[in-house]
C-alpha cells in the first residue's frame, strides 16, 4: 500500500492557486498518515480495522507529543545552558507577562480540543458494532483461562493457562510461531466482522491483544460487546492484562484468524466432533472440552510452565 | 496584632513545656510539629527503601522468562505479594505521608510564620495513627497466607474472601483505613492552619507556592480520602459481616468498587503531585535568584488541577465499557492546561536568571525532564483508543513512574536536600549530592524507558513470567540494571547522611538566600519558631528583607516598597503585628 498522492488533479491548475494546494495538502494528511509509509513508532500498525484506527490516533498523538517534547525541552535546555550563574549582579526581577501567559494558555486548550475531536472520531469507529456480525462469539474469562462459544453452531472452546497450545493443529491449520500459541485459540474468519460478548465468571479479567491494538475488561456482572475485524489470516498472540491473581502471568490465549471458508469447515469438524462426544457421553471431565482435551499440553519451550502444577485448582478453591 | 498577642499569652501560658523530655521520650510524646514532620520524614523514608528493595526483588524476577537468574526466581505468590506492596508502601506509606506529614508538617507553620500547626495533639495523632498503619500494613507478610497480593488497587472481587482468603488482606484493609484516617485529620489540620495562623501582612496571594500546593492538597485529601475509607469499610464488611456490596452473587456491584477507588485515587495522584509541584516551584525562583514567573497564574494553575482532578476519575476506567469515555477523557485531556502553565511558569522562572546549580536546583532540573516525560504519555493514555492498547501494559506501568518518581523523587528529595539545613543546622555534601542525582537520573531513564516498549509490544504488568523469544528479556534487564544504578544513587544518599552528620558544617539560617519565612528562622528553628519575623509585603518577605532594592517588578503591586522601614524586624509578641500600612 502507498500513501494515495493528488491524483488526477491538473498539476499546474494547483501551482497556479497555492492556498487550494495548501488546502488539499491539509486534508490529505490523514490520509498520508493512513499509508503503510508512516513508521510505526514503536507500537502495532493494528491488525484489524479498529485497532488501525486506534494507530492512526497513536501515530499522530505521538508526532504531536514529540513535538510539544521537542520544543519544551528545548526551552528548558537553553534556560539552564544560557542563563547558569555567571556573575554576582542580581537579575532583572521581572514576575509577569500578561500575553505571554495568557498566549501558553489558549495555545494548549486548542491543542487539547484538536486531539480531542480526533479521539471522540477514532473511539466511536473502534466501539462501533456492525448490524450483521459474520459471526458472534461469546467469551468468557475464569481463573485462569478462556472459554470461547460459538452458541448458534454448538462449538465450544476452553482452555486454561499454558495447555492447548494448538487446538486447531489437528485442522490441518499449523500453528506458529510456538510463542504465540499458548491457551486456547479464538478461531475467526478473516476479513469480515465478528461479534465478541465478554463477560467474567470469577474476577476482572482483561481481553488483550496486543496486535490488534485493544484491550477490554472482562468483568462479573458486566457484559461488554465489542466487534474485531481482523484483516490478515493468522495467529496473533493474547493474554489477560487485568491482575487476576495467581496465575495471572499465564492467562494466555491466541487468536487465530482462517481464510472464512476454512472456518466455516473448522465450524462444522467442531460440530461433529461435539456431537459424537455428546452421542458416546464419555466422562468430559473438569477443564476440557471437545477441542481442548484432544491436545496435550506440549509448552516445554515455556520457561514459565513450572510454576504449572496439578495443585492450580485446589489454590484457586 | 491582636493574633500574635493571644498567641503570646499561649506561649507564656505553658513555658514550662520548653523544659520537656529529650531523648527518645521527646520523639514519641511531643505534639511541636517540628518533631512530628521528622518522625512522618523518617517513617515514611523506611518506608521508602524498604518499597525500594521490593522493586529491586521485582526487577530481579523479570530478569529473565523464567524469573531470576538461573531458575532462582521468585514464586508466583511471593512475586505477587511483592508488586502488592511495593505499591501499596510507596503509594500509601511514602509518597503521600512524606509530603503532608512530613515536609508540610515542618515547613508549613514556618513559611506562614506560625508557632506551631493549629492543633498539635490531633497532629500528634496523625503521625500515631499512621505508624501503627504502616505496621499493620507489613505484618502481612507474618501472617500464614501472606501479605496482600491483589495489587495496590486491591480490586473487589479479586479482594473477596473467596478469592483473598487470610489475615494478610484485613490487615492491609485496616492499613488502608488507619493512614486514611490520619491523612484526614492531617488534612484538616493543614487547612486550619494556612488560613488562620499566617501571621499579618501575609495575605492569601503572598502564601508561597508549597504552601499554596499543600493547601489544595490538604483540600483534595479531605474530598477523596473519606471515600476510599468508606470504600475499605464496605470491603471489610463483605469479607466478615456476610454483606455482599461487591459481589454479583449477593446482588452487589462489582465494578462500584473501582468507581469508589478511583473517586479516591486520581485525586491522590494529585495529592502526589502537587505538593512536589510547590517543592519546584519554591527551589527554582530561589536558586535562579529571580520571583517565581506568573506567581499568580501558578496559584490559579494548582486550584485548576485540583477542581479537574475530582473529575476525572474514570480515566482509569476506560477499558470497563461502563463509563462515557468522551467526559472523562476531555476533563483529563484538560488537565494538560494548567500543567503546562506550570511548565512554561518554571522555565519563565528560569529564563534570565542566575542559576546556580546547587543540589536541590539539580533535582528540580532532574523533576522537569522527567515529568516532562510522564506527562507527554499521560497526555496519550487520556485518549482513550490508546487507553485499550496500552491498558494495564508495562507502558502505563512506565508512565506512572515517571510522573511519581519525577515527584515524590525528584522533587521529594530536591526538597530534603534543600530544607535539610534547616531541619539540622547542617549542611549536606555538595559533591555526595551531584553523584546521587546524576547516579539517580541515568538509573531513572534506564530504568523506564525501555518499559514503555515492553508496553507496546503487549507486556502486561503484574505478571511474573513472560513468553520467551519475543526480546522482552534485553528490555527487561536493561529497566533492571537501571535499578540497580537507582538504588545505588541512593547508597550514596545514605553515605552523604552519614559524612554530614560525623563532621557537620554549620548551615547558618539562611544558606540559599531563601525567599520565605522558614528562612528567617535559626536552624533548626527554637521551639516556638520565630523570636522575630519581617514584614511581609510579597510571597518574598526574606528575599525584600535582605535585598531592599530588588523588590519584585510586577504590574499590580510590589513597587515603592523599597523604603528603609523593610529592614525593621518585628519582634514576635512586641506588640507590633508586621503591618506598617
Ligand atoms: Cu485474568
Amino acid at each position: 500500500m502507498t500513501a494515495p498522492t493528488t491524483g488526477s488533479t491538473g498539476a499546474a491548475a494547483l501551482k497556479r492557486h497555492p492556498r487550494r494546494l495548501a488546502l488539499i495538502a491539509a486534508i490529505s494528511l490523514p490520509v498520508v498518515l493512513g499509508g503503510c509509509q508512516l513508521p510505526t513508532f514503536q507500537g502495532y500498525r493494528g491488525s484489524t480495522h479498529q485497532g488501525h484506527d486506534e494507530f492512526l490516533l497513536y501515530a499522530g498523538t505521538f508526532i504531536a507529543a514529540i513535538v510539544v517534547g521537542v520544543i519544551t525541552a528545548a526551552l528548558i535546555i537553553w534556560s539552564i545552558v544560557r542563563y547558569r550563574h555567571r556573575s554576582d549582579q542580581i537579575p532583572r526581577q521581572f514576575q509577569y507577562h500578561f500575553g505571554l501567559e495568557i498566549a501558553y494558555t489558549i495555545i494548549p486548550v486548542v491543542i487539547v480540543l484538536i486531539l480531542f475531536g480526533f479521539t471522540v472520531w477514532t473511539e466511536n469507529n473502534v466501539d462501533n458494532v456492525a448490524a450483521h456480525p459474520a459471526q458472534i462469539i461469546d467469551v468468557n474469562a475464569f481463573q485462569w483461562g478462556w472459554q470461547f462459544n460459538y452458541a448458534d453452531k454448538h462449538v465450544s472452546v476452553e482452555g486454561e493457562t499454558l495447555s492447548d497450545p494448538d487446538p486447531i493443529g489437528l485442522n490441518g491449520v499449523g500453528c506458529a510461531p510456538a510463542n504465540h500459541c499458548y491457551g486456547p485459540g479464538l478461531v475467526v474468519p478473516a476479513g469480515e466482522t465478528v461479534r465478541i460478548y465478554l463477560r467474567s465468571k470469577d474476577t476482572v479479567h482483561g481481553f488483550y491483544v496486543p496486535e490488534f491494538n485493544f484491550s477490554r475488561y472482562a468483568q462479573p456482572g458486566v457484559l461488554n460487546t465489542f466487534d474485531l475485524t481482523v484483516q490478515h489470516v493468522g495467529v496473533y498472540r493474547a493474554q489477560c492484562t487485568q491482575f487476576c491473581g495467581l496465575y495471572h502471568s499465564e492467562m494466555f490465549f491466541h487468536v487465530v484468524a482462517l481464510p472464512p471458508a476454512q472456518f466455516q469447515a473448522w465450524l462444522s469438524s467442531q460440530q461433529s466432533a461435539t456431537v459424537a462426544a455428546k452421542r458416546s457421553s464419555s466422562s468430559a471431565t473438569s477443564g476440557s472440552s471437545a477441542t481442548s482435551g484432544s491436545s496435550a499440553a506440549s509448552a516445554g519451550t515455556a520457561a514459565a510452565v513450572r510454576h504449572r502444577s496439578t495443585s492450580t485448582r485446589e489454590a484457586a478453591a | 496584632m491582636t493574633v500574635l498577642a493571644e498567641r503570646q499569652a499561649v506561649h507564656d501560658d505553658h513555658s514550662e513545656h520548653h523544659e520537656g523530655p529529650t531523648g527518645l521520650l521527646k520523639w514519641m510524646t511531643s505534639t511541636d510539629h517540628k518533631v512530628i514532620g521528622m518522625n512522618y520524614m523518617v517513617t515514611s523514608l523506611v518506608m521508602f527503601f524498604l518499597a525500594g528493595l521490593m522493586a529491586l526483588a521485582i526487577r530481579y524476577q523479570l530478569l529473565s522468562p523464567g524469573g531470576g537468574i538461573a531458575g532462582h526466581g521468585l514464586s508466583n505468590q511471593q512475586f505477587n505479594e511483592l508488586f502488592t506492596m511495593h505499591g501499596s508502601l510507596m503509594l500509601y506509606l511514602f509518597a503521600g505521608p512524606f509530603a503532608f506529614g512530613g515536609l508540610a508538617n515542618y515547613i508549613l507553620p514556618l513559611q506562614i510564620g506560625a508557632p506551631d500547626m493549629a492543633f498539635p495533639r490531633l497532629n500528634a495523632l496523625s503521625y500515631w495513627l499512621y505508624l501503627s498503619g504502616s505496621i499493620t500494613m507489613m505484618l502481612g507478610f507474618l501472617t500464614a497466607g501472606g501479605a496482600a497480593a491483589f495489587g495496590w488497587v486491591g480490586y473487589a472481587p479479586l479482594s473477596e474472601p473467596t478469592f483473598s482468603p487470610g489475615a494478610g488482606p484485613d490487615l492491609w484493609i485496616l492499613a488502608i483505613a488507619l493512614t486514611g484516617f490520619s491523612a484526614i485529620f492531617t488534612a484538616v489540620n493543614l487547612v486550619t492552619t494556612t488560613f488562620y495562623l499566617r501571621v499579618p501582612g501575609l495575605t492569601m496571594f503572598r502564601l508561597p507556592l508549597f504552601t499554596w500546593g499543600m493547601l489544595v492538597t490538604a483540600i483534595l485529601i479531605l474530598i477523596a480520602f473519606p471515600i476510599l475509607t468508606a470504600a475499605m469499610v464496605f470491603l471489610f464488611a463483605d469479607r466478615h459481616f456476610g454483606t455482599h456490596v461487591y459481589t454479583v452473587a449477593g446482588g452487589g456491584v462489582p465494578v462500584l468498587y473501582q468507581n469508589l477507588f478511583w473517586f479516591f485515587g486520581h485525586p491522590e495522584v494529585y495529592i502526589l503531585a502537587l505538593p512536589y509541584f510547590g517543592i519546584v516551584s519554591e527551589i527554582i525562583p530561589v536558586f535562579s535568584k529571580k520571583p517565581m514567573f506568573g506567581y499568580k497564574g501558578m496559584v490559579f494553575a494548582t486550584m485548576a488541577i485540583g477542581a479537574l482532578s475530582t473529575g476525572v476519575w474514570a480515566h482509569h476506567m476506560f477499558t470497563t465499557g461502563t463509563v462515557l469515555l468522551p467526559f472523562f477523557s476531555l476533563l483529563s485531556l484538560l488537565i494538560a492546561v494548567p500543567t503546562g502553565i506550570k511548565f512554561f511558569n518554571w522555565i519563565g522562572t528560569m529564563w534570565r536568571g542566575q542559576i546556580h546549580f546547587a543540589v536541590p536546583m539539580l533535582f528540580c532540573v532532574g523533576f522537569l525532564f522527567a515529568f516532562l516525560m510522564g506527562g507527554l504519555t499521560g497526555i496519550m493514555l487520556a485518549a482513550p483508543p490508546i487507553d485499550f492498547a496500552t491498558h494495564d501494559t508495562y507502558f502505563v506501568v512506565a508512565h506512572f513512574h515517571q510522573v511519581l518518581f519525577g515527584t515524590a523523587v525528584f522533587a521529594g528529595f530536591a526538597g530534603f536536600y534543600y530544607w535539610y539545613p534547616k531541619f539540622t543546622g547542617r549542611m549536606l555534601r555538595e559533591g555526595l549530592g551531584k553523584l546521587h542525582f546524576w547516579l539517580m537520573f541515568l538509573g531513572f531513564w534506564l530504568t523506564f524507558m525501555p518499559q514503555y516498549k515492553l508496553g507496546l509490544e503487549g507486556m502486561p504488568r503484574r505478571v511474573a513470567t513472560y513468553v520467551p523469544g519475543l526480546g522482552w528479556q534485553f528490555l527487561n534487564e536493561l529497566s533492571t540494571i537501571g535499578a540497580l544504578i537507582i538504588a545505588s544513587s541512593f547508597a550514596v544518599m545514605l553515605i552523604n547522611l552519614w559524612v554530614s552528620w560525623r563532621s557537620p558544617v554549620a548551615a547558618g539560617d539562611n544558606p540559599w538566600d531563601g525567599h520565605t519565612l522558614e528562612w528567617f528562622a535559626t536552624s533548626p528553628p527554637v521551639h516556638h519558631n520565630f523570636e522575630r519575623l519581617p514584614p511581609v509585603r510579597s510571597e518574598r518577605p526574606v528575599w525584600d528583607f535582605h535585598h531592599p532594592d530588588a523588590i519584585a517588578l510586577s504590574h499590580s503591586n510590589g513597587n515603592g516598597n523599597g523604603n528603609g522601614k523593610v529592614r525593621q524586624p518585628i519582634t514576635v509578641g512586641s506588640g507590633s503585628d508586621g503591618e506598617p500600612e
